[in-house]
């Protein structure tokens, strides 16, 4: 009977401990960079949510589109009007999981490469990517960053003839999540 | 106590599940649950015209909007006059938008040398989620025009006021969904200088605008203006001083091409700012009175955000 007891009491702080794992962000940022030098075509988003699961190294990002910012309003309208068509496709999503989390201790300070793998969603068409990232931990937070191209026809983003010139067929993309343990 | 047994691993069996299930879940939903952050809603409108008149849509902060108008002549007229094409008034305007709600606009229409100005502010954006999400925007917008003609009625003195028209317009609008917007405007104009004593200088319009957007780039629009108070028939008069007014009905598309917006439509109008349009429509679709136009519309980011 008592080692029922501590084995469901363990069960339960394990369970506890599970959700200490978590870390989340309301406030990523996601970036990217379309232009092919004639022109400034590039857009931040300041609210990216996106929780990341150290036990599991599973982490999941969702963006909504109408929300990057632009230098200019003409760039945002053509960005969700003609590309992102962000009325139908109001967010882009990512689910994958840090293969190698083997080499990642979130307990103790430092700089980790990781390597990403998973669904990346964007213009309603989902797509296996893998990418590299660094994660920075330092005491409860983790600084996570990554860099990636993706091309636009993947996606089904058009490209009309008369902007070939301005608008490049891939985009860089940076993502960068300060994370915080989820409480 | 065998039985408080089995009750407890039961117990621990559920929670592991619990704990399994959690695990599996769905991570986002542990931090996407609070109250939807209010989203304004944009775009109900290619261009900040619908064709004649003002639309509920801004150009947006540091834009500059340079727009070029020109409307043709009768299409009745026929091949020698190629169908209108010969004959062309136009109008050239400049828009700026000092803030995301505050848009100020010069221009200059060569049918009586005309120029006119305006100030338009948005009061309501629609949105979404958050506090008081509104389901249809307001504008305000407030112009005058003042005529550079030369003075053309030698009986009567030439005061410079007498040169002036102002008009005042509200838009309510709404856009439904990505593709349809719609918008009332009750419009008032104000008319310095009229025929005589027995002719007003008040004309009120309710101005009715929609768009149907049919591909990403192009839209069909509808530009109508009723005039209302048209039916009062003054007895002074003998006939209404309306009698040869019609209301402006203009029916066109709208193409984007990058940073161009051409708004091509066919209408009984002429005019291209509020009072010429409101008080100076003879024509009439009755009779196939009908013109061909464009407006182009070229925006610059001037100052960036």
């Amino acid at each position: 009977m008592k080692k029922t007891i501590i084995l469901t009491l363990l069960i339960c702080i394990a369970g506890f401990a599970n959700a200490q794992t978590k870390y989340s962000t309301k406030t990523g940022k996601a970036w990217f960079d379309a232009g092919t030098g004639m022109e400034d075509i590039t857009g931040t988003n300041k609210s990216v949510l996106s929780v990341f699961d150290a036990s599991t190294g599973k982490m999941q990002f969702k963006i909504t589109i109408k929300a990057f910012e632009f230098w200019s309003a003409l760039l945002g309208e053509h960005f969700n009007e003609n590309y992102m068509e962000s009325d139908k496709y109001p967010f882009s999503t990512f689910s994958g999981v840090v293969t190698n989390m083997d080499k990642v201790n979130v307990a103790k300070d430092g700089t980790y490469p990781v390597l990403v793998n998973g669904k990346l969603t964007i213009h309603g068409v989902e797509k296996q990517i893998e990418t590299k990232g660094i994660f920075k931990v330092s005491g409860q937070s983790i600084d996570a960053s990554s860099e990636f191209i993706v091309t636009m026809d993947d996606y089904k983003i058009a490209i009309p003839n008369v902007v070939k010139d301005k608008l490049s067929k891939t985009a860089k993309i940076k993502i960068n999540c300060n994370y915080s343990i989820l409480k | 106590m065998y039985i408080k047994s089995i009750k407890l691993l039961l117990i621990i069996i559920f929670i592991s599940f619990s704990n399994i299930l959690f695990a599996q879940d769905d991570l986002l939903s542990l931090v996407d649950n609070g109250p939807k952050p209010k989203e304004y809603i944009s775009n109900a409108f290619k261009s900040s015209r619908v064709v004649n008149g003002h639309s509920m849509e801004f150009i947006g902060k540091g834009v500059l909007d340079v727009r070029i108008l020109h409307r043709f002549g009768l299409i009745n007229t026929g091949f020698s006059n190629l169908w209108g094409l010969d004959q062309a008034s136009m109008r050239f305007g400049f828009d700026y938008g000092v803030t995301k709600n505050f848009t100020v606009g010069i221009g200059r229409s060569t049918a009586g040398k005309e120029w006119d100005g305006f100030l338009k502010y948005r009061l309501v954006q629609q949105s979404v989620g958050g506090k008081n999400p509104s389901p249809v925007s307001v504008v305000l917008i407030t112009g005058a025009t003042i005529s550079s003609a030369p003075w053309e009625f030698p009986d009567r003195k030439n005061y410079f006021s007498s040169r002036m028209g102002f008009y005042n317009e509200v838009i309510v609008g709404r856009k439904f969904n990505d593709k349809f917007s719609a918008q009332l405007a009750p419009t008032h104009v104000h008319v310095n200088l009229v025929k005589d004593a027995n002719y007003t200088n008040e004309f009120f319009a309710l101005g009715i605008g929609a768009r149907y957007k049919f591909s990403k780039r192009s839209a069909f629009v509808v530009d109508y203006h009723y005039l209302v108070n048209s039916s009062e028939i003054d007895e002074n008069l003998g006939s209404s001083q309306f009698e040869n007014l019609k209301n402006p009905l203009s029916i066109g598309f709208d193409v984007e091409t990058g940073g161009h917006v051409f708004q091509m439509h066919f209408s009984n109008s002429s005019g291209m700012n509020e009072k010429a349009f409101i008080t100076n429509t003879t024509k009439s679709w009755g009779k196939a009175e009908v013109s061909f136009g464009f407006n182009l519309s070229r925006v610059f980011t001037v100052a960036k955000n």
